[in-house]
């Protein structure tokens, strides 16, 4: 039987349970599923404005037609995403308008500037990594729409990291510039990406974790991502700008310099170095192209 | 028994559509992220892609023949090299206009690879047949947005006005005894041509910011 | 604009399964939307695309889950017993 009070609600998720859109569910879990799941909308577009430059300053047509397709993966993404929020009941319109008007935020890694080929590879690389060991947390998410394309993002994003390894891997071993594009573009994302899984918040005092909606803590994503793609900066001779950067041989896990808190809160309420004109980009083509949506949403003359 | 290498003007003639794929393909991908709605971002993404992807195989034949690389003939040659139509080169950061360039370029397009499809040139023949079916999808896009736009009176008005405008550049991307077809194809009469040959403004800042990162490392692996 | 949904076979064969859903004006643009959504990697056999308003749901897909009806279901039946003594009958039994 669907649970109808918030005690067996929660019950129910604890336990595995799913919720789908047409179910009971306490408003606290709606709202805060609203609010994460359109967040992360809100993230694959906005991901899509560092990397689109980048398409057509691609220097081979494979590394063009490669990016074009990530970048139309992340766009596809968000369409499903949207989807999601809109069956919650808030349509995709309003979370455009939302988004342009500041009101509703993006994910960090999303605010900084782009500056060389070299950004290309890292990001698709590691910031890719990054959100993907959280998008597969998610597969478990109690939402279980929300669970369900996360199966066809995870899928769609196994491209993206390889695609972002293989231009690396090309910089890496190419001409000395083209490897200190690499690691300088390294050095400048360290920190946002150290930022990305956001601060350590107890299991227990985290809503997200209570109501299943996000299955795994902030510090255990982090310390995932370390395991898994520190071991992989290193072995190309790369070097990560954290001289406390060292995996523990007892416990196996990672210690690193705290990162900077308070800028990851200035950054995601929107101050971040290219926040404002990258909103000012979405909302000007939004208002730009309102004919187009209106032509199409009309009955036929 | 190997076929008979190709004449330098041959393979020339080869660049003319490739150099008009790459760079249409260049502006279309500038839709990438702001399209007017996300299902028609990933729709407009992929007709990218596919010209391109067109480019690409292009090139690869001229350059089989030219003893050289795709990657080098689409991004090595200086500006005034490049056998693009001025149709292609124009920015147009409208979507009307971008959908009028989309209808009359896949219309002109077709009647190019029709023709391209009976070159004694086996290698190309089978190529324009291998294009001209992944390009049936790009008509069905182009011929469904224009049917929409029409269908409204606000629609039909900035579409009609944007192929007007648009209409002299579209005849000037095919040879001249094709241009009548295309005139009855559009039911648009004859116009003074905006001819291949010379190229715009547009093309040195859209080919600076294209090269750029070649560029920087002349030579190098990517 | 009106939601479509989307289903699709994973090959030949297969059955068709919910893929997700997309916004689109009319059914034109609701094909095309669905090839690219679902099918720019080739990878669906086939697609289906529905107006979500011609979708019903069931909520109660229950014909009698109150009594036992489990002579509809193979565990239903329990042969182990009689087919022994059966064997022991004809002298088949092996072992």
């Amino acid at each position: 039987m669907a649970p109808r009070t918030e005690d067996a609600f929660l019950a129910h998720v604890q336990q595995g349970g799913q919720v789908e859109t047409t179910d009971w569910m306490p408003d606290d879990y709606r709202a805060k599923l609203v609010k994460f799941i359109e967040m992360h909308g809100n993230s694959e577009l906005m991901g899509v404005l560092p990397e689109r430059e980048w398409i057509l300053r691609a220097p081979t047509l494979q590394r063009k037609l490669a990016l074009t397709a990530k970048v139309q993966d992340e766009v596809g993404h968000s369409q499903l995403i949207y989807r999601v929020v809109e069956d919650l009941g808030k349509p995709r319109d309003q979370c455009l308008d939302d988004l342009v008007a500041g009101k509703t935020k993006f994910h960090n890694v999303f605010h900084y500037p782009t500056k060389t080929w070299g950004d290309v590879g890292v990001i698709a690389w590691l910031v890719d990594a990054a959100a993907i060991i959280s998008q597969k947390a998610l597969l478990k998410c109690s939402y279980a729409p929300y669970a369900r394309i996360m199966k066809k993002i995870c899928w769609e994003e196994s491209f993206h990291i390889l695609h972002g390894r293989d231009v690396v891997l090309a910089m890496v071993t190419g001409t000395a510039e083209q490897r200190e594009l690499v690691q300088e573009a390294v050095n400048r994302w360290w920190g946002p990406l150290m930022q990305f899984h956001g601060n350590p918040i107890a299991a227990d005092d985290d809503p997200m974790y209570l109501w299943r909606i996000k299955s795994q803590g902030n510090e255990e994503a982090r310390q995932q991502f370390l395991d898994g793609y520190v071991p992989q900066i290193w072995e190309l001779g790369l070097t990560v700008p954290d001289p406390e950067l060292r995996k523990d041989a007892d416990t196996g896990g990672w210690h690193y310099t705290e990162p900077d808190w308070s800028e990851l809160k200035q950054v995601v309420t929107g101050h971040g170095p290219r926040t404002q004109d990258r909103l000012d980009l979405r909302r000007t083509s939004r208002e730009e192209t309102a004919w187009v949506r209106e032509v199409v949403l009309a009955e036929a003359a | 028994m190997s076929a008979p290498a190709r004449s330098r003007t041959e393979a020339d003639l080869v660049l003319a559509p490739a150099d008009d794929e790459l760079i249409l393909g260049w502006r279309d991908s500038e839709w990438t992220g702001i399209a007017p709605f996300l299902e028609e971002d990933v729709a407009f993404s992929s007709i990218a892609q596919g010209e391109i992807g067109h480019a690409r195989a292009l090139y690869e034949l001229a350059a089989a023949e030219l003893g050289t690389t795709a990657d080098e003939l689409a991004l090595d040659r200086a500006p005034d090299e490049y056998r693009c139509a001025p149709l292609v080169e124009l920015r147009l950061p409208d979507w009307e206009r971008t959908i009028a360039r989309h209808w009359l370029y896949e219309r002109a397009d077709a009647i190019r690879i029709e023709a391209l499809k009976d070159s004694p040139w086996n290698a190309l023949a089978g190529l324009a047949a291998k294009i001209d079916r992944e390009e049936v999808y790009h008509r069905m896009h182009a011929d469904m947005w224009a049917d929409r736009l029409r269908a409204t009176e606000e629609g039909s008005r900035r579409f009609e006005a944007a192929v007007d405008e648009l209409w002299p550049f579209a005849l000037g991307l095919l040879d001249e005894p094709l241009r009548g077809r295309l005139c009855e194809t559009v039911g648009r009469p004859a116009a003074a041509p905006v001819e291949r040959g010379s190229h715009t403004e547009e093309l040195r800042p859209l080919w600076e910011e294209m090269t750029m990162v070649r560029r920087s490392a002349p030579g190098a692996t990517w | 604009m009106a939601v479509w949904e989307v289903f699709r076979q994973e090959r030949e064969g297969a059955p068709f399964q919910h893929g997700g859903a997309l916004e689109a004006p009319n059914e034109e643009f609701a094909r095309a939307y669905a090839i690219e959504l679902y099918g720019r990697r080739n990878e669906s056999a086939a697609l289906w695309v529905v107006p979500r308003e011609a979708i019903r749901e069931i909520d109660r897909p229950y014909v009698a889950e109150v009594f036992d009806r489990d002579y509809r279901r193979v565990d239903g039946y329990s042969l182990k017993v009689k087919l022994k003594e059966a064997r022991e009958r004809a002298g088949t039994v092996s072992d």
